[in-house]
């Protein structure tokens, strides 16, 4: 079974030998996995700050840079990197992280990137995939790879059964009336059972791509069914992507659920990913509950 | 002292150095200003960009009208410059601690690219008071991007000073150093064009500041 970590290093491996534009830049995790002997490999070591300005500055002479680390320190620790040195220099990049939310709990809150979306939000110009199995990986990258703009691509240990075709629309692949499910990356299967735990007749859409927003494709959707009600359930930090629903249905009465990784305090267990999902209301038991009364009546 | 005071102290530091190198050392003209095989000069220190903004004009980058509305509005020329408004600026930069490491990508995609171009990137030894520098020393070392020159205009305003003097910081990670006094056209001219096989650090000194 190949996992999206699996799936990313080959793809860009096969990449590299094609295209001469490419280029990737590790600070240690995953380096080894990429031909160190490959003048357009660069492994900075443990400095991830540094790591994003080569990466700009690979750019700026024409390449188009991959950067990859775990999420907390491809995103959280050279975020002003990530502003200045490829956003405001106005050059593209690819980041690709692993390790999600909490995808290895077991090692704290150190190693956790809920608010990594969030954060790529306050940037304007940053297409974001969220891709739900190792299978639209490739297609997400490959495409990514030809381009010239800014992408972040967000892997996960947790998967669905299924890949679902990529592209930037979400994908409608249940058609109800009560309202609108939007399910984001890894999170589609326990929204799948939650929904039919709960015989809710609700549209479900999904997406492996969440940035830029299909604000076009949730309008109708909510215009197909009899009530303007959409959850939107993420698998980062809770309400992420509220503004741009908001900013979709403005000129709609409607009513919003969101649902993430909760904001309110920071969860010191370890456990696994399992108990995690339990405490963040994300698993099928807790999603059945607030599909329950969110569109109850 | 103003923060604008400060900015016209900058500017003052630089002036000499900004002038020998695009006057005598870089390959670069406003026709070449996107050309693969140009020589680079980043403005790390993007602090003080008057100097800068006054070489560019007098090279013919950008026009010397311009100077005069500098940061209002409709002006392409702030307190820091920004490379989507300026021709021939290749960085934005204002927040310290940026240039060194972007300047280690650009030369190593000049490497990759079979350019003749070398990268120059001026900074501050305030500035090297943060470590996103020392990242990068390090890794220009190891990695041997000896297409690379940071200069350090050492105007003595980093906080605690370097022991042993901010050369030997460069010269302990592998780069080839010199010193040179930055008001002497001739000693900086001599020391950009002195040939080295190894990552470059000319330490530029200046009167100190404040």
């Amino acid at each position: 079974m190949t996992t999206m970590r699996q799936a990313f290093v080959r793809t860009v491996n096969e990449e590299i030998d094609r295209d001469p534009r490419i280029a990737v830049v590790t600070a240690v995790i995953s380096s080894n996995e990429f031909p160190q002997e490959n003048e357009r490999v660069v492994d900075v070591g443990i400095r991830e700050q540094t790591m994003v300005g080569v990466a700009g500055g690979l750019a700026l002479a024409g390449l188009r840079p991959v950067v990859h680390s775990y999420a907390p320190f491809l995103v959280e620790r050279p975020y002003e990197q990530i502003k200045l040195d490829i956003g405001h220099q106005e050059v593209g990049a690819v980041f690709v992280s692993i390790g999600a939310s909490y995808d290895d709990p077991a090692w704290g809150r150190t190693h956790q990137s809920p608010g990594d979306v969030a954060l790529f939000d306050t940037l304007p110009g940053w297409t974001v995939h969220v891709p739900g199995h190792p299978d639209e990986v490739t297609p997400l990258l490959r495409q990514a790879l030809k381009d010239d703009n800014r992408v972040y691509v967000r892997l996960s240990l947790h998967e669905n059964t299924q890949a679902y075709p990529v592209g930037e629309g979400f994908t409608a692949l249940r058609h109800g009336k009560r309202g609108v499910v939007l399910a984001v990356g890894p999170m589609l299967d326990r929204v799948m059972k939650a929904v039919d735990s709960e015989n809710a007749d609700v549209t479900v859409l999904y997406a492996s791509t969440i940035r830029p927003f299909d604000s076009d494709g949730l309008l109708k959707a909510v215009r197909d069914t009899d009530h303007a009600d959409v959850m939107v359930v993420e698998p980062y930090l809770e309400g992420t992507s509220a503004h741009l629903i908001s900013e979709a249905l403005q000129l709609i009465p409607h009513r919003v659920r969101c649902i993430g990784v909760k904001r309110h305090a920071e969860l010191r267990n370890y456990g696994t990913a399992e108990d995690h999902d339990a405490a963040h209301d994300l698993d099928v038991v807790g999603l059945g509950s607030a599909v329950r009364s969110f569109f109850r009546g | 002292m103003t923060g604008d005071e400060k900015h016209e102290w900058a500017a003052a530091s630089t002036i000499d150095v900004l002038w020998v190198l695009y006057d005598k050392v870089l390959n670069v003209t406003p026709a070449t200003a996107d050309d693969p095989d140009r020589d680079r000069f980043l403005l790390s220190k993007g602090h003080g960009p008057m100097a800068y903004y006054a070489v560019l004009a007098e090279k013919g980058f950008i026009d010397e009208s311009t100077l005069d509305g500098w940061t209002t509005w409709d002006s392409p020329l702030g307190q820091h410059p920004d490379r989507m408004l300026v021709k021939g600026v290749e960085i934005s930069s204002g927040s310290l601690g940026h240039g060194l490491p972007i300047a280690v990508g650009t030369a190593i995609g000049q490497r990759v690219g079979k350019s003749r171009g070398r990268t120059f990137v001026l900074v501050g030894d305030g500035e090297l008071d943060e470590g996103s520098n020392h990242e990068a020393i390090a890794v220009a070392a190891r990695l041997n991007v000896a297409n690379l020159t940071a200069i350090v205009i050492d105007n003595q305003s980093a906080m605690y000073g370097w022991p042993g003097g901010i050369a030997r910081r460069f010269a302990v990670e592998g780069w080839q150093t010199a010193e040179v006094d930055g008001r002497d056209h001739e000693a900086v001219f001599a020391a950009l064009t002195a040939p080295h096989d190894r990552p470059y650090a000319v330490v530029a000194k200046i009167e100190k500041s404040y």
